[in-house]
């Protein structure tokens, strides 16, 4: 299979300026790299940097050192120094994040809020809020609450319909974040068959996940982060 | 949001400066906008940025520096070698503004309809009928009840006002509208509305927007990028969500780590 993501020689520190400019290092060398329909998962205490990995990879943290190469059709891009447009034309249409929390929008209900991702890649609205219903549906978030705005949700309702709002659109790169966490074991197995859909639909994806029982189920391979720690060096 | 295909930017700021006598208003600052892009730019009092956004909506010449924009023919041109005539109806269609306090950007002794049919008949409309009818219909769009239309906005609530300030300025359908801090002033609950329909509007027509603002909220929530100002420069500027959650600069971390949380 095709190689979707290469992460070469990919370093991070933070810098904490109102600690002194204490500089706190996360990782070094990471190096690895993931194919089409293949689920990559990155395991290590927390700490170790798996988030700061999969939020660089997303554009979302800067990556101070080396490249984060994405195949788009024809095209490789390192989102390490690609233009904010270009960060922003990849998560409309490349790289798609599935995390635990929702940023509510004041008056956007549940439903547009899931079906906004796959309406930005050109699908109708009806379309997209057809599709959003299903998933909603699937993900058992009760029907009464999808005409309202996510805000005064319980906790785990809001954590589904961010999960619903990730999975929904084809990116053809997935970045998932604890997207088990806290979830009941029947919403649990609800997305290991989205991951599964996502695989044979050719989909690479990087996880985080912290259920034993959830990783097994999907990973294909489980990256050591801490071979990648940056204090062993410092 | 497939705006970003457009490869021209509309506007090119190069090396803006503004002086006040010896005191620096902004210094140096250059960045492109994009067709659909909105910018915020972020800062606290006296950092420069509403300096820098009347400098490029031409309300105050730079002491050095360039400003070019994209007319509608596609031709690139500087700013400030445009004649009088060809800068008032750049801002009287194709540009809008819109100021914090609504009553600057609107003709408090006329009607909430005429203040939006205004500008259409700037820009040659003349039938009653359509005119108002088109009124009505952007009163509809910023939430302002039809039987407004012929109210003074001097009885409007201050949230009333900027809405009806917002479809004053959008009416022309122009491509580029300044915002100073469109939300400032406001009660929170007032502020998360007009807040969802200016985003709405925004992604709807494909504006682009510069947005002044020291609101990091309203910024994450509207802008796709920013530019933090101090002391009248730019210090810090990128992806809105990467600048705010992997700030760099010593006085960005500052800022972020200056919100109160909810």
């Amino acid at each position: 299979m095709p190689v979707r993501l290469y992460l070469n020689s990919v370093g991070k520190s933070f810098t904490m300026h109102l600690q002194g400019g204490t500089v706190i290092p996360v990782v070094e060398n990471v190096e690895f790299s993931v194919d089409a329909g293949e689920c990559v998962v990155l395991g290590g205490p927390s700490g170790a940097g798996k988030s700061s990995i999969l939020k660089m990879i997303y554009g979302n943290y800067r990556c101070d050192q080396g490249q984060i190469l994405v195949t788009v059709g024809d095209e490789i891009i390192n989102v390490a120094d690609a233009e904010p447009r270009q960060v922003l034309r990849l998560r409309d249409n490349t790289i798609g994040y599935v995390s635990q929390f929702l940023r509510t929008i004041p008056r956007v209900s549940a439903e547009e809020v899931v079906a906004e991702p796959l309406v930005a890649q050109g699908t109708s609205e009806a379309e997209g809020l057809d599709t959003a219903r299903s998933l909603l549906s699937r993900l058992n978030v009760p029907e009464r609450l999808w005409k309202l705005p996510p805000a005064t949700f319980s906790g785990g309702e809001q954590q589904r319909v961010n999960i619903a709002r990730g999975f929904i659109a084809h990116y053809p790169i997935l970045l998932l974040d604890e997207p088990t966490a806290s979830l009941d074991a029947a919403n649990r197995a609800v997305v290991v068959r989205l991951v599964e859909e996502k695989k044979a639909k050719g989909v690479a994806m990087v996880g985080i996940l912290h259920d034993e029982d959830v990783r097994q189920e999907i990973a294909d391979r489980v990256i050591d982060v801490t071979s990648f720690s940056a204090d062993v060096a410092a | 949001m497939n705006v970003f295909q457009a490869d021209d930017p509309l506007l090119q700021v190069h090396n803006v400066t503004r002086y006040y006598g010896d005191r620096i208003g902004c210094t140096d600052v250059s960045f492109d906008l994009w067709p659909g892009e909105v910018l915020a730019i972020v800062g606290e009092s006296g950092s420069g940025k509403t300096t820098l956004l009347n400098c490029l909506s031409t309300r105050l010449a730079p002491t050095a520096g360039a400003i070019e924009y994209r007319m509608r023919d596609g031709s690139m041109r500087n700013l400030y070698q445009l004649s009088e005539a060809e800068r008032r109806l750049l801002m009287r269609t194709d540009w809008g503004f819109v100021h914090q306090n609504a009553a600057d950007g609107l003709r408090m002794n006329v009607s909430a309809g005429a203040n939006v049919g205004e500008r259409l008949m700037a820009v040659g409309d003349r039938h009653y009928g359509k005119i108002r009818e088109t009124a009505d219909d952007w009163l509809g769009r910023v939430e302002i009840a039809s039987d407004r239309i012929d109210d003074n906005p001097r009885s409007f609530s201050g949230g009333m006002r900027q809405r009806l300030q917002i479809a004053r300025n959008l009416v022309t359908h122009p491509r580029l509208v300044f915002m100073d801090e469109p939300t400032g002033g406001l009660d929170v609950s007032v502020q998360a509305r007009l807040l969802d329909l200016l985003r709405r509007l925004v992604a709807d027509l494909g504006l682009s927007v510069v947005i002044v603002t020291h609101d990091l909220a309203v910024a994450r929530l509207l802008s796709h990028r920013i530019m933090v100002m101090r002391h009248g420069r730019v210090i810090e500027a990128g992806l809105t969500d990467q600048v705010l959650d992997d700030p760099r600069e010593p006085y960005t971390q500052l800022l972020v780590s200056s919100i109160l949380q909810v």
